[in-house]
């Protein structure tokens, strides 16, 4: 019984529900505008990975080999306390939009550029055969293609962004996790923790689940 | 006289293997050229420097329809007159088998949906796929897969139509029905090069047939020049290795 009221508090809980939902919603905004922003210079990355000239390609390449070997704790301590050394002084949500951003984008270059090499040779022959540009080339011809082979590992990459998100707390950015241990300080009763990891998990798993579910799709040979 | 394609001193090196060594050849308007010989000879290589998917040596000049082929600006008009057929088909699985055939008119030439889908129909009705217009490409055989290609290709309303060697990938009985396709479309006019293994194509279809070995070209003449009274022993031995079997 004390196993319950001490990590199933029922009282506490329905206190912190509240503090855990604002949370919740920060860390939606958070990761969402993270993951959006990631995909988009991901996918400019590696276009630039794939066909720029090549000292511009190895420019690509160190950034994202970077940023996929700095812990993003270290990253966002770094923008967050080091930057306004320099001047720049970001608020916590944007210091941790912009870490979790250049990060994930590191990762999404990686996953796009895979996309678009498993794209055969032939699809870009007869796009340019047929005096396609190469921005409908790549608009109509490759990039639909690729993005079914690569829906899983972004969505696994978005899943990543978002548990990333609770990284944010250490700037005391009033996500999920925040918002938890605020709650647990308060009420002395780590009930809202086992809260807030409830609701990442009853948010994330259909998530896991639908990944499972496109790998094994798309691994029983669709093409 | 330069033909409507005009190919000169045309060399293609990878690093010191000369894939083509200094081929001359001038295709007139209309006309049908089958380029026959072993593997590795160098004849897809030949026809995929005429649309530039393949760069060649800056020595080299290939003419088409007035216009020197060479990367840049005027590659997309080159590309949009030269209508391309490939071994691997090349369908864009995504798309439907009418939306591959509607894509390029759309894109290069700005038609409206409506034009080019009404295109788009004649050309499926032509090659015989029209049935098929909402399917996928992976539903569809290798010889339908083929002639959807060639409706693609000529949607694009080439002057002149490449084919690299379009029925080595297919099932024998296939064969048959893609080259009856492009045998009615060398009656329409069209300015054909056809890189094939089909002997017999080359002979009834072919105004000029040319026989390559080695990255450079052997012999050419009329179907009956090359099939019955071949000067060179290279070809004698090549038309013997692949007619007596």
């Amino acid at each position: 019984m004390e196993l319950i009221e001490t990590f199933f508090n029922s009282e506490v809980l329905i206190r912190a529900f509240p503090m855990l939902m604002k949370g919740l919603w920060i860390t939606i905004k958070l990761g969402t505008v993270s993951i959006v922003a990631g995909l988009i210079l991901g996918l400019l990355l590696s276009l630039v990975r794939l066909y720029a000239p090549s000292s511009v390609q190895f420019l690509a390449r160190v950034y994202i080999d970077i940023f996929r070997s700095l812990p993003l704790l270290v990253l966002l301590i770094i923008v967050y306390y080091a930057f306004p050394f320099i001047g720049i002084r970001l608020s916590p949500f944007w210091s941790a939009m912009l870490a979790l951003t250049l990060v994930s984008a590191a990762y999404t270059a990686e996953i796009f550029r895979a996309g678009i090499q498993a794209i055969p040779n032939g699809q870009f022959e007869a796009s340019q055969a047929l005096g396609l540009s190469y921005r409908h080339m790549m608009l109509d011809v490759i990039l639909p293609q690729a993005v079914k082979i690569v829906i899983p590992p972004l969505t696994n990459n978005s899943i990543n962004v978002v548990k990333d998100t609770a990284l944010a707390s250490v700037v005391a950015m009033p996500d999920l996790l925040k918002q938890a241990t605020q709650a647990q300080a308060l009420s002395a009763n780590p009930s809202p923790l086992i809260g807030a990891a409830i609701i990442y998990i009853l948010f994330l798993w259909p998530l896991v689940a639908a990944v499972s579910r496109m790998e094994r799709r798309f691994g029983a040979g669709e093409s | 006289m330069t033909g409507f394609v005009s190919i000169k001193n045309l060399e293609k090196h990878y690093g010191d293997f000369k894939a083509l060594k200094g081929i001359d050849l001038d295709v007139a308007e209309g006309e049908v050229v089958c380029v026959v010989g072993p593997s590795g000879s160098g004849k897809s290589t030949l026809i995929r420097c005429i649309n530039c998917l393949e760069k060649f040596e800056r020595s080299s000049e290939i003419i088409v329809d007035e216009t020197p082929v060479i990367p840049g600006k005027s590659l997309a008009k080159i590309r949009a007159e030269v209508g391309m057929v490939f071994q691997s088909f090349n369908l864009f699985p995504h798309l439907s088998v009418r939306r591959n055939v509607m894509l390029a008119p759309m894109r290069v030439r700005g038609a409206s949906k409506v034009d080019a889908e009404a295109h788009a129909d004649t050309l499926l009705k032509r090659v015989g796929i029209f049935e098929q217009a909402d399917k996928y490409p992976k539903h569809l055989s290798g010889g339908q897969q083929q002639r959807v290609a060639i409706a693609r290709a000529l949607a694009m309303e080439p002057r002149v139509m490449l084919f690299d060697e379009p029925t080595s990938a297919l099932d024998p009985e296939m064969v048959g029905e893609v080259l009856d396709v492009m045998k009615n479309l060398a009656d329409t006019g069209v300015t054909m090069i056809v890189v094939t293994h089909e002997m017999g194509f080359a002979r009834q279809v072919a105004d000029r047939v040319i026989f390559m070995d080695g990255g450079e070209i052997i012999e050419s003449g009329t179907p009956d020049d090359i099939f019955s009274n071949a000067k060179e022993v290279r070809t004698q031995n090549f038309l013997s290795a692949v007619l007596n079997h």
